[in-house]
């Protein structure tokens, strides 16, 4: 525990017409469930980017742990374009993200994870559901498990639960738990839903326009929150 | 029927050709570009005309013309609804132009009618190799960027997370939709391109779930036009393109009578 994963150090992001992340720091240990809340705009999305090397701070840096070369890291979007239409199904769209292999067909060894992917998020009943017809809820699982098939390190979720019903969101965050308590990925959730992050996370960082503040999550005080939104 | 020379070689080219309109024509669904292989199509004909203008095989005119505009379009803005514009901006550029160099060719119509229909019948043993050797290239492309295409085409933003480079895909994908577009047109003619390159993935996607199911059934569906539309060409003396388009057709029709009841 010595060492964290993610090392996030005096992060400034701006766009042209304006300063979005202000010199953010906060360092990720392996195995932490940690909840990132703010309100819109102040640059949730934008911290993700900067994780995932798609976009380049002006200053600061990340620095990654040493023992992974490279981290994997299994990212499930804020916004996805899969519309009623979709052709592909859910088993089919899961695997579009092995690359094992090169060849046109998968290989024994990228059959047998994606067999198994399928079953750690319960999606064995319905993965040749076409995904265009899959409920909500479903998809984001069937998003959850592209996100995991290659065993990632660190798994980023942005506002994967937005859009669900009450017994969808634990169903979802209690398969997350699992991968993060059994596995030890490291988990970054992004989230509206204070409710959640208070039952899932083990930390929180809440973001607001140029200030950051984070701590155990038992800590977080939900007038912080609302000074954040009134502020 | 195949003792005779030409219809070797329409049964040669026509295979070649279904088996690359099969596998891009399941990109073409998957990126949502039937609009823009339309358009691809058009200016391929101007290329033909440039072509012959040039006294040069149409072909090698189609080939310069849609690939030169398609690698313009996947310059221009990837926003969808200027996109579309632009492309239609180039293709009437194109499509004008075509008609000029038609005209000042100065050959006789049948030389625009062969283009914009197919014409099947008068394939030489050089055609039947030019086509070969870039359906081929066709093949080796697809199959060094087979994994992120298809990741690209059927999921954007996974792909962009994954870290594969869409642009370069984009770019790569425009340049053998260009050849097999150019291909294509030997057989089908311009004019009815899509019934080889979009009709049979379309009607695929009503039987099959996965990408490679799909490109199996497209391939099948567009085999089975092309042999079968040769045939009856062959016997009838109708034009191949006709009956080609009407086999496509009565299997996409076909697909969505399936989707209904399986639905209802
Ligand atoms: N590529 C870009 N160019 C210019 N401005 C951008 C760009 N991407 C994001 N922004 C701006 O940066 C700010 C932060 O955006 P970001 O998407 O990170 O917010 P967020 O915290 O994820 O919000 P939400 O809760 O709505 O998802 C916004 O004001 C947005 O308009
Ligand atoms: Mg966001």
């Amino acid at each position: 525990m010595s060492e964290p994963v993610l090392n996030i150090k005096n992060l400034t992001v701006s766009f042209p017409d304006h300063l979005v992340l202000n010199d953010l720091s906060i360092a990720v240990n392996k195995g932490d469930f940690l909840s990132v809340v703010g309100q819109n705009g102040v640059g949730k999305t934008t911290l993700v980017r900067v994780v995932l090397h798609q976009l380049a701070p002006q200053h600061g840096k990340i620095e990654y742990h040493p023992v992974f070369k490279r981290m994997k890291i299994g990212y499930v979007p804020q916004f996805r374009n899969i519309d009623e239409e979709y052709p592909l199904s859910i088993r089919d769209f899961v695997g579009l993200n092995l690359h094992d292999s090169h060849m046109p067909w998968l290989s024994k060894k990228e059959r047998q994870k994606l067999d198994k992917i399928i079953a750690q998020t319960n999606l064995e009943t319905i993965q040749n559901t076409p995904l265009g017809e899959a409920s909500g809820g479903e998809k984001q699982k069937a998003y959850l498990a592209q996100a995991l098939i290659n065993d990632p390190d660190l798994l980023i979720l942005d506002e994967s639960t937005a859009s669900l019903d009450n017994v969808r969101k634990f169903e979802l965050l209690d398969l997350v738990k699992e991968f993060n308590e059994q596995q030890g990925v490291t988990v970054l959730f992004i989230t509206h839903d204070i409710e959640l992050a208070q039952k899932y996370a083990h930390d929180y960082l809440l973001m607001r326009h140029g200030t950051y503040q984070s701590g155990p999550i038992a800590q977080f005080k939900e007038s912080d929150l609302e000074e954040a939104e009134h502020a | 029927m195949l003792s005779f020379a030409f219809m070797r070689h329409a049964y040669i080219a026509g295979t070649m050709i279904a088996i690359i309109s099969g596998i891009i024509g399941v990109y073409v669904i998957g990126r949502n570009m039937s609009f823009l292989s339309h358009m691809l199509s058009e200016i391929g004909f101007s290329g033909a005309s440039f072509g012959i203008f040039m006294s040069w095989p149409p072909l090698n005119g189609m080939l310069l013309f849609t690939i030169v505009s398609s690698v313009l379009i996947g310059q221009m803005s990837s926003k969808s609804s200027r996109r579309e514009a632009s492309i239609s901006a180039i293709s009437s550029l194109f499509l004008g132009s075509g008609i000029l160099f038609l005209s000042l060719a100065n050959k006789n119509a049948s030389d625009a009618t062969s283009i914009l229909f197919g014409s099947m019948i008068g394939i030489s043993q050089s055609e039947v190799n030019q086509i070969l050797w870039l359906s081929i290239a066709v093949l080796v492309i697809i199959f060094f960027v087979y994994r992120d295409l298809r990741f690209d085409s059927f999921d954007h933003v996974g792909a962009e997370v994954k870290g594969v480079n869409t642009q370069l895909i984009s770019i790569v994908f425009l340049v053998i939709l260009a050849l097999s577009v150019s291909v294509a047109a030997q057989i089908v003619g311009s004019l009815l391109i899509f019934v080889l390159l979009t009709l049979p993935a379309s009607s695929a996607k009503h039987f099959t779930r996965t990408v490679s199911g799909m490109m199996i059934f497209s391939i099948g569906a567009a085999l089975l036009g092309v042999w079968l539309g040769l045939y009856l060409g062959y016997l009838t003396n109708w034009p191949v393109s006709f009956f080609i388009a009407m086999i496509e057709c009565a299997i996409y029709f076909g697909a969505l009578a399936w989707n209904r009841i399986k639905n209802a």
